[in-house]
């Protein structure tokens, strides 16, 4: 009757290729990295158990991305959520991990059940679970269907992403894992949700409505803002850039729901452009974001906190872990010419562009989703200058950072091969831009090969009859020549060597690290003009001993999490009240609980009978 | 060669005029104000005398403060590349777009702002934490004027606006909004005081406090260059190529000329913005560079119209 034995197990097509590279090309400088990552950290017997969790999580991620069809797809998928629940709580000397691992297991349980739904009706209309059928019977399902498995899907796929307000298991999760693990799930396996999206909504399904890419670009949107406000004002490292994950889910959606808005308008060109600009930003992220977490681990592991407030001065104890850190920020910050730069400015592009085809209110609407990602990416250069500054320049806040020695070899180089990938990925655009055009295409069921992306193998133009250039290569040259130039002026004029000497202390006898600007100074100017969102507060407590003399001053500023505060913790109180209430029909006698059984026997074939 | 004998060409000029425009501003609204006010050439004076000066580093800084200087003056210099002088478009139009031009200012907006962290001074480290909050919402503003201008011209590239082009009512608030964003980014009255060091003004010059010699001089060249290259993007939307009646226009040289007398003219604006409004608190530039998004989306509703 059920038709469980499917034809098709696997399926090799661009996207999954794609989505296996992303996979492993973050997996492994990661798997590198944990060999001294977890020495003196763990027990041999829990190291040897993070390789196989370590093995499994990889190998259920790329089964996701290979899934023919909707069985396999979730068996992985809740193998990948249950082994990275794992993952999240294999820290047990901290309490907070048991505290992260339930949250993150209740919302990927809550998404798995919302993908469930919608996988379920995909079966009913199909009758199938492959792939390929299910695309096929889609073309006849009728729109109020398809805009309702639409909805399920996103929140499903949503929630694993991190889409704002969904994201609220991130910041608890990512952090609690230990570093090579944070990266993979941050750098790759949200990305599988991306793939979801991709695969479910937009290859299976079919775009028919504008408004899908609406939304999903209104969503993006506020998920990059959001998370970058909440990233400027975070003193913890890992839980930074867990928030700054959700930005940059924000900034790769933004590709993919104007992919869809564009093939709603029937614009084939602009859609294959977009999906082009979301994908490049996808594997970018995965480097630059898999590198920050490999370097905030190794920061963790010399200094033992992940307090930036106590950090400082660890450019000249670590140099090394301070070189590939200050590559991630740059590329994160979509400096020119790394990676993080081009897919920055393919997104923008893809804006523009769109913007010139379309008609009349949508040209203001593209408009404005640019201007807010040109405000997400001022605040994550603030973001980032504020990371690198206060962890590795300067001086030491605290004995902490004082004693911090340059970790070990291996797990420098695995920060290595990924910061080496930032600086490939952003001068090798032009060639990966037409690789990734491939993928595109087949994603969106367009034909390219009558489209061109870049000029030669070295300038990118989106397109050519609008003299649209970019040449990262020749970018990266005449940095680096001007660069060289003004040095040479400089040796040039030079009148003997610079004298080292202290810093300028307002005649004030001796600077040190509490004069220092702090994370919490520096997003203060933030904080006060985004406080409209952030409600911030503050806590002061003062302890007198006498009426004219202060014995202890404390002053500590919050700010509200307002997705928590409105929407997560009265939707708790509303279940434990319910579960309270409930409690009324379980009194403990068996009678009743006999009686609950054979009514609800009874219910069942009423139910069978009737429909 | 020759491409390249004409990039070096411009960069140069870029590199003998830009401290002038400094001057020239600084020596009007000392007119204006019934001052004598210094030479128009002072920031010539100045930069010869910090290039023959020693030089002081702190020794709480890394090699971040050492290579900001050179980091910051190569974003300058790369993005002057970028701007057409000469000819309609200039011989590296290829390397980038208006978009690129403005990453590459966040480049190196970026190293200046963590020199000013790694000297561990306070001042330095407010002047970076303000700075970024400037310029983060000075993006969005720039983003929409590039958007105004491209769905104008058809296109993101800078050689696209700069040819002969009627002035309309889009290209007009355009420009008013990109003086803004200009106003901001170039730190002066009222965002920013380039004039004093004290504390409650300082945003620029409190990140390049610990600068000295010739790593000042290279810092300042770049933001002399930066400045003229805001004020040329300014010039080349409100007076295209074809507004001067006199002249051979096909003379290149005759062109940078032209060049020249719309830059004054808008460092002219820009001296008298100086002198008749007060600088504003730190807060209220959120407010400033909101009116600027707000003028740039004005601009863009004109540009879609058509107007």
């Amino acid at each position: 009757m059920l038709n469980l034995l499917p034809k098709q197990l696997f399926l090799f097509d661009p996207l999954s290729l794609f989505f296996l590279f992303v996979i492993f090309i973050v997996s492994l400088p990661a798997a590198i990295y944990s060999f001294s990552y977890l020495k003196g950290e763990y027990s041999p017997a829990k190291i040897t158990l993070s390789w196989f969790l370590l093995a499994f999580f990889v190998l259920s991620m790329a089964a996701v991305v290979t899934a023919g069809n909707l069985v396999i797809f979730l068996v992985a998928w809740e193998i990948m959520s249950l082994v990275s629940y794992f993952l999240v709580v294999f820290d047990t000397k901290h309490e907070k991990s048991i505290q992260a691992g339930t949250i993150y297991i209740v919302m990927t349980h809550i998404g798995t059940a919302f993908l469930i739904v919608a996988f379920l009706i995909m079966y009913q209309h199909a009758n199938s679970f492959d792939f390929f059928a299910i695309k096929n019977s889609c073309q006849t399902m009728p729109l109020q269907t398809k805009n309702m498995v639409f909805l399920l899907l996103l929140i499903g796929f949503g929630t694993k992403a991190g889409i704002v307000p969904l994201h609220i298991w991130l910041p608890y999760a990512h952090p609690q894992a230990p570093s090579h693990i944070s990266s993979i799930m941050s750098g790759v396996m949200i990305k599988t949700a991306i793939y979801g999206i991709i695969r479910f909504v937009i290859f299976i399904l079919g775009i028919n409505s504008g408004w899908w890419g609406v939304l999903v670009l209104i969503l993006a949107v506020i998920s990059c803002l959001a998370g970058v406000i909440y990233a400027l004002m975070e003193h913890d490292i890992k839980r930074l850039l867990a928030y700054s994950s959700v930005e940059n889910i924000g900034i790769i959606l933004l590709g993919v729901g104007l992919a869809m808005f564009f093939i709603s308008l029937n614009l084939p060109y602009l859609a294959v452009f977009s999906l082009i600009a979301g994908l490049y930003h996808l594997i970018n992220h995965a480097i630059f974001k898999g590198l920050l977490f490999l370097c905030a681990g190794s920061v963790y592991k010399a200094t033992g906190t992940r307090d930036i407030e106590k950090l400082g001065g660890l450019i000249k104890t670590m140099p090394q872990t301070a070189a590939y850190f200050l590559l991630g920020a740059m590329a994160i910050s979509a400096l020119p010419p790394l990676n993080g730069f081009v897919s920055e400015w393919l997104t923008l592009q893809a804006f523009f562009l769109g913007a010139f085809d379309v008609m009349g209110a949508s040209k203001l609407f593209l408009s404005v989703c640019a201007a807010l990602l040109g405000l997400t990416s001022g605040l994550t250069a603030a973001c980032f200058v504020k990371a690198f500054g206060i962890i590795f320049l300067a001086q030491p806040r605290s004995h902490y950072a004082q004693n911090a020695k340059e970790v070990a070899l291996s797990m420098r180089v695995g920060m290595f091969i990924l910061a080496v990938l930032t600086v490939i990925f952003g001068l090798a655009a032009a060639l990966i831009i037409k690789l990734l055009a491939k993928v595109s295409g087949s994603a969106l069921g367009i034909d390219i090969s009558n489209m061109r992306f870049s000029l030669n193998n070295f300038t990118l133009s989106p397109k050519i009859a609008r003299s649209i250039y970019l040449s990262t290569p020749e970018l990266a040259l005449g940095l680096v020549l001007l660069g060289i130039a003004g040095f040479a002026i400089y040796r040039i004029f030079a009148r003997g060597k610079p004298v080292i000497y202290k810093t300028w202390d307002c005649g004030y006898y001796k600077l040190d690290a509490r004069n220092e600007y702090t994370a919490t100074a520096f997003s203060k100017p933030f904080r006060i003009a985004f406080s409209f969102f952030l409600l911030p507060y503050r806590k002061t407590e003062k302890i007198m001993e006498s009426f004219y003399h202060i014995k202890s001053f404390t002053y500590e500023t919050h700010t509200t999490k307002i997705f928590k505060e409105y929407i997560y913790l009265p939707a708790l109180a509303l279940v434990f009240r319910t579960a309270k209430l409930m409690r009324r029909i379980q009194p403990g006698s068996i009678h009743l609980y006999l009686f609950y059984i054979f009514a609800t026997v009874l219910l069942l074939i009423i139910f069978m009978h009737r429909f | 060669m020759m491409k390249i004998f004409i990039l070096i060409l411009q960069l140069v000029l870029f590199i003998l005029i830009a401290p002038f425009l400094s001057g020239l501003i600084t020596r009007m609204k000392n007119n204006i104000r019934m001052r004598r006010g210094q030479s128009i050439f002072q920031p010539y004076y100045n930069l010869v005398k910090l290039f023959s000066k020693g030089e002081v580093v702190s020794e709480t800084a890394s090699w971040i403060f050492r290579v900001s200087p050179f980091v910051v003056i190569s974003s300058s210099l790369t993005a002057a590349m970028l701007i057409p002088v000469f000819i309609f478009s200039s011989p590296a139009h290829h390397v980038g777009d208006f978009l690129a031009l403005i990453f590459i200012f966040s480049l190196g907006r970026f190293f200046l702002a963590l020199s000013a962290l790694d000297t561990g001074s306070s001042f330095g480290g407010m002047g970076s934490s303000r700075e970024m909050f400037i310029s983060s919402l000075a993006e969005p503003a720039l983003l929409l004027v590039v958007f105004s201008v491209s769905l104008q011209f058809g296109s993101t590239d800078i050689s696209a606006f700069s040819g002969m082009h009627a002035v309309t009512i889009s290209s007009l608030i355009t420009a008013i909004a990109l003086f803004l964003v200009t106003i901001a980014e170039t730190s002066r009255i009222p965002v920013d005081n380039q004039e004093t060091h004290l504390e409650l003004t300082m945003v620029h010059e409190a990140m390049v406090l610990e600068y000295s010699g010739r790593s000042l001089a290279l810092i300042e060249m770049a933001s002399y260059i930066k400045q003229m290259i805001f004020f040329f993007l300014i010039a080349q939307i409100i007076f295209p190529i074809g507004l001067p009646v006199f002249g051979d226009l096909t003379q290149p040289f005759f062109w940078a000329l032209w060049y020249l007398v719309r830059i004054i003219i808008i460092s002219m604006m820009v001296a008298l913005v100086e002198v008749s409004v007060a600088k504003m608190r730190l807060f209220r530039v959120a407010d400033f560079l909101g009116f600027a998004c707000v003028l740039g989306i004005i601009a863009c509703i004109c540009a879609i119209v058509g107007v």
